[in-house]
């Protein structure tokens, strides 16, 4: 079983310590790309940590069965085969957000974010310990793209949510929300640039927040003789 | 008993083993997943494209099965189609009352604008749909119904309302409106709808000529 400790331990390394999008820097491929507005970076990040939660218990269950000179393509096509069942059910269910993520949703196979979790921690750690820092890890991910998609939808078109209908249906169009009215849109925070700029931004922050709680620690411990 | 295979071999053969059960059964959970959401899948795609065809040619316009009255077209200028393009051909009570043509604009912004295009047995566009196009998001993109109203515009218009030199955009001096920042997008699109009317025009005849065997074998999906 898990103690609360490492449980605490792992999300802290998922969120923050090791964050994907923000320290690690993996898988920006589809970060950079899906991350135009909040729907879809929600919708594209919740399905990467459903295909890394499944992938990771999967490995870390047959984990004493797969030789080591083969485990890479075993892990891989653990993780196609997930992917491709997901992919297949988004069609089926969700058509309309199926047709927006194109061809993300398969290329979550190629994000290198799942097989190096696959391979660095639960090809040598229990399922559940294994589950557990996928969803961190996916969370952390999740996260990241969900701001970045905020910042360039509020600054490239002033609404946030729009799409939500893609998901839940024409009803949901009310969710809207029009932060701006009468906002003549940014461009530049739409295209490929708005995403590597507002990552950049995030990086920055993280760094100097990082930076700070070291000079505190710091300050705080007694000074060496 | 010693075995009469090296370990190496033995060792190869075991990997090779594990891993063809590990595609076995990821196969097996493909063809599971497969076959239990092909039926929706499919049944999703049919009701878009319906769903998409009564946008630009209203229901009451047609009793027949449109989807089923699809027909393949040879790539045509008119159409700015360079492969064969798809039209389905409303009728009502067997008379003649439609037809649905996709068209392609090449001259967009960004390379192809394709088009799905609505009009009646008098030759007037019942609706314009943007289908796929690579236009700048914020700037060209207001072609798309998702984004804006404008395509609305080319509804009820034909090749005399307006006249011929007003089919162009309003910068250029004709009847439709663009928005400032993006003319070449518009432009294309009224090139485009202006062309398709012409195509419609000279085939006119075949389309209300009834000829059931044409309709008898519908042309192949085409896989986009």
């Amino acid at each position: 079983m898990m103690t609360m400790d490492e449980f605490r331990s792992l999300f802290h390394n998922g969120l923050i310590k090791q964050n994907t999008g923000l320290v690690q820097l993996l898988g920006l491929c589809p970060l950079l790309a899906i991350s135009n507005n909040v729907v879809n970076a929600l919708s594209l990040g919740l399905a990467t940590m459903l295909v890394m939660a499944a992938s990771s218990g999967a490995v870390s269950g047959v984990r004493h069965f797969v030789p080591n000179e083969i485990r890479i393509p075993v892990f891989v096509l653990i993780i196609a085969a997930l992917v491709t069942v997901i992919d297949l059910a988004m069609n089926a269910f969700v058509h309309p957000l199926y047709l927006v993520l194109g061809i993300f949703i398969p290329l979550i196979t190629t994000n290198c974010i799942v097989l190096a979790r696959a391979d660095a921690f639960a090809s040598k750690n229990h399922p559940l310990h294994s589950v557990v820092d996928a969803v961190a890890m996916g969370l952390g991910l999740t996260m990241v793209l969900v701001v970045l998609g905020g910042m360039r939808e509020l600054a490239g078109q002033g609404t946030l949510l729009s799409g939500i209908d893609l998901v839940f249906g024409e009803e949901s169009k009310q969710f809207v929300l029009h932060v701006l009215p009468d906002y003549q849109g940014f461009l530049l925070a739409i295209l490929p640039p708005g995403a590597f700029i507002a990552l950049g931004l995030l990086i920055a922050a993280h760094n100097w927040q990082k930076a700070r709680a070291e000079r505190r620690v710091h300050a705080a411990a007694p000074m060496p003789a | 008993m010693s075995s009469p295979i090296p370990a190496a071999l033995r060792n190869a053969l075991r990997t090779g083993t594990i891993l063809f059960v590990f595609a076995l059964i990821g196969t097996a959970l493909l063809a599971f997943t497969h076959d239990r959401t092909e039926p929706t899948i499919t049944r999703g795609q049919l009701a878009a494209k319906r769903a998409l065809l009564s946008q630009v040619l209203p229901a009451e316009l047609y009793d027949n099965d449109l989807l089923s009255s699809q027909q393949s077209v040879p790539p045509d200028d008119l159409l700015g189609t360079r492969q064969p393009s798809t039209m389905w051909l409303a009728r009502r009570g067997g008379e003649f009352s439609g037809v649905v043509l996709e068209a392609v604009a090449p001259d967009g912004y960004s390379g192809d604008i394709s088009l799905l295009i609505g009009i009646d047995a008098d030759g007037t566009v019942t609706g314009v749909r943007v289908t796929a196009h690579r236009e700048t998001p914020g700037l060209g993109d207001y072609i798309d119904r998702a984004k804006s109203a404008w395509i609305d515009q080319f509804a009820g218009k034909s090749l005399t309302h307006p006249a011929p030199k007003h089919w162009k955009v309003a910068k250029d001096g004709g009847a439709f409106d663009a928005r400032a920042g993006a003319t070449i997008t518009p432009r294309a699109v009224v090139k485009a709808v202006r062309s398709a009317l012409d195509y419609f025009a000279r085939h006119r005849a075949t389309f209300v000529a009834p000829l059931p065997a044409r309709e008898a074998k519908p042309v192949k999906e085409k896989s986009t």
